[in-house]
């Protein structure tokens, strides 16, 4: 597929379909295996589960098969994501996935301040002083409503363990 | 009247002074809320919720419900300054609000819509006072089969009146069944799904989905229509405020119908949406100029506001009453009174009554705030939305880590919050609803422990649910519910 193609909805609506069909799986063999039978006791575990991992399996038979029986019909036209639509999505979602594997590392007040200053330097060409402020802030917030009034401790890193935290 | 006396001792509990700081602090995040892309009543609720763990069950339901009369009030200042809808349910005030704010009307439509939503939820809450205790006593009589069966109208409606197709429901309630079904099993100890995963163990938590779904999808979703945000200017002088409302009860005839469109739809679950939709609709087909409306008729504002309020009030009612919550955020409600230690059902009424009264009372307040609140604050919040989305948006999306970490303190929770976000990213697009998989999530295991006590009490025969004449009745109504969708169907195969 050539980047500047659209992500067309029929493709993505198979993938959601095939998950869908998948997890149904899941539970029914999870059921199979805490047992989805009736006991001496009553319902084993797997009981309420099996039919539930049924429906959705059934559902997404439904969903699958629609989608295919309408492939022709659609040809396409339905698009999902346009090439500029997803990019912009991805530009939101890969800096967020950064972010959140950073916080294990540098703790969540570094990870949010360089999050924040970096994506308003990026995609808001604010200057560096003004999103580092920005960024600076909102970490000293949430500090102070989490640390100090609240006492929730939140994930730290090395930066606050030499400030003595 | 018992339900007075009670309602006094509730507003002695909610007009204390920490109470009414709870409330006022509610209402302006609820503000802020509604305001902003990515926020809402839900996840809104849902991040601030483990903040509420140490304060007193009441003050923090106080605070809690407030934040979300607030998110419906918010929802409308965007819509008609900026013809964006802060949430799901101000989507049809944007049709009539937005071409209002274009003509130079945009206090006259913000006086509306605030008016409106305040009578709707006025009705509401008087509603809630009169019908809750009733409901409460009704549902005393019930056993496990009723309880299942009334859980199974939940579900059913959901099917039967969801505008998204109702296979794609039926999948998104199940994948929710799923989830709550992953970890402990309450009733044999078992362990299920977890794969030997410990974190597992636990299960899926729903404010981490809520988060997720609403919050970071929300997001991604915006991030990707490119939003410039270029709004009316929204000022509010006490002589527009007393103009609209010299004009508001000749009105009278649309608020009374959206406010039954809005109780009926918060009752069985088809929540603030969906109603402001059909009572949109219905304010135009009623109308004698139809023509008007979507170029700036002041109806199409009444009617969607008015409508979204009182449902969203009214969801409260079964929530309190039977434990079933009839919209997302009262999902997150009712989540956080099993946190607080508070068992949701008939017997909060008898056990609790501080607690439920306390609440009611608030109910009245919020939302007397809320309209005083957004009267006289609008152009701080239109204010708000002028900031650029690029600092906006990694600051929601900072909200949403902290928010998923604190319910457990627990990293993994962030991550598995990603997850959730790209899958209502997909969700909305593909149009699954989000509804039925957050109220599944959050009522798994109540719907499940009680189908396996009703069908131990047959020895595994699903014939007790039409056993008693109550059980059998709510069946049959949650059976039509459920096959609606193919009747409507049918329906039109023969007309074409």
């Amino acid at each position: 597929m050539r980047s500047d193609q659209p992500i067309q909805t029929r493709w993505i609506e198979l993938l959601v379909a095939v998950c869908f069909a998948v997890a149904g799986i899941v539970v029914i063999l999870d059921s199979q295996r805490v047992g989805n039978a009736w006991a001496s006791d009553g319902p084993q575990p797997g009981y309420f589960p099996f039919y539930i991992g049924c429906l959705m399996l059934a559902g997404a038979a439904w969903v699958f098969l629609h989608t295919c029986l309408r492939w022709r019909l659609d040809g396409g036209r339905q698009v999902f994501a346009h090439a500029k639509e997803w990019r912009l999505m991805l530009m939101m979602l890969l800096p967020t996935v950064t972010y959140l594997v950073c916080i294990a590392w540098l703790g969540i007040y570094l990870s949010s301040c360089v999050f924040i200053a970096a994506f308003m330097v990026w995609q808001g060409r604010f200057t560096y002083l003004r999103s580092l402020l920005v960024g600076l802030s909102i970490s000293a917030a949430l500090f102070l409503l989490f640390e100090i009034w609240f006492l929730l401790p939140l994930p730290k890193g090395p930066l606050e363990t030499w400030l003595g935290y | 009247m018992d339900e007075l006396s009670h309602l006094i001792q509730g507003f002695s509990i909610a007009l204390t002074l920490p109470n009414l700081g709870f409330m006022l602090v509610g209402i302006f995040l609820g503000v802020l809320i509604g305001v902003l892309p990515g926020l809402g009543g839900a996840n809104g609720v849902a991040i601030l919720l483990p903040l509420t763990f140490s304060m007193s069950p009441t003050s923090a339901i106080i605070m809690l419900s407030c934040i979300y009369w607030g998110a419906l009030f918010g929802g409308a200042i965007t819509s008609i300054l900026f013809n964006i809808p802060g949430e799901p349910w101000s989507v049809a005030t944007t049709f009539d609000g937005y071409p209002m704010a274009q003509k130079g009307q945009a206090s006259r439509a913000l006086t509306a819509a605030f008016t409106s939503s305040f009578v709707g939820a006025l009705v509401a809450v008087l509603m809630v006072t009169f019908l809750a205790p009733l409901v409460a006593k009704f549902a005393l009589n019930f056993g496990p089969p009723e309880l299942f069966a009334v859980q199974l109208l939940t579900f059913a409606s959901f099917i039967g009146m969801s505008k998204e197709p109702p296979v794609k429901t039926l999948l998104s309630m199940m994948l929710g069944f799923a989830l709550a079904a992953v970890g402990l099993d309450s009733v044999t100890g078992t362990l299920r799904m977890t794969y030997g995963q410990e974190s597992l163990l636990k299960g899926f938590d729903f404010l981490v989905a809520v988060i997720g779904l609403f919050g970071l999808g929300e997001i991604l979703l915006t991030m990707e229509e490119g939003l410039s945000f270029n709004g009316q200017r929204g000022r509010i002088t006490l002589k527009d405020v007393l103009n609209t409302w010299k004009e508001l009860p000749q009105y009278w005839a649309t608020s009374l119908r959206a406010c039954l469109i809005g109780c009926w739809m918060g009752i069985t679950p088809g929540g603030a949406t969906p109603a402001s939709f059909m009572s949109y609709g219905a304010a135009k087909r009623m109308s004698g100029q139809p023509q008007n409306f979507g170029h700036g008729a002041i109806e199409g504002v009444i009617a969607p506001e008015t409508a979204a309020h009182a449902a969203g009030t009214s969801a409260l009612l079964p929530m309190l009453t039977l434990g079933i919550p009839g919209s997302p955020t009262a999902a997150v409600l009712l989540g956080g009174l099993l946190i607080w230690g508070l068992q949701p059902g008939p017997l909060l009424f008898t056990e609790q009554p501080e607690f439920v009264w306390g609440l009611i009372a608030s109910m009245y307040l919020g939302n007397i705030v809320g309209l005083l609140v957004v009267l006289t604050t609008v152009p701080w919040w239109a204010a708000i939305l002028r900031l650029p989305f690029s600092i906006i948006a990694p600051v929601i999306v900072v909200i949403c880590a902290v928010g998923a970490y604190t319910v457990h303190n627990n990293l993994q929770d962030v991550y598995l919050m990603v997850f959730f976000g790209l899958m209502g990213y997909a969700f909305k697009k593909l149009q699954y609803p989000m509804a039925p998989l957050v109220l599944a999530l959050v009522l798994g295991d109540m719907a499940e422990s009680s189908f396996r006590q009703s069908i131990l009490m047959s020895q595994g025969s699903l014939s007790i649910f039409i056993a008693t004449p109550l059980a059998g009745a709510i069946t049959t109504l949650s059976l039509i519910m459920l096959f609606w969708p193919l009747v409507g169907r049918l329906r039109q195969l023969n007309r074409d």
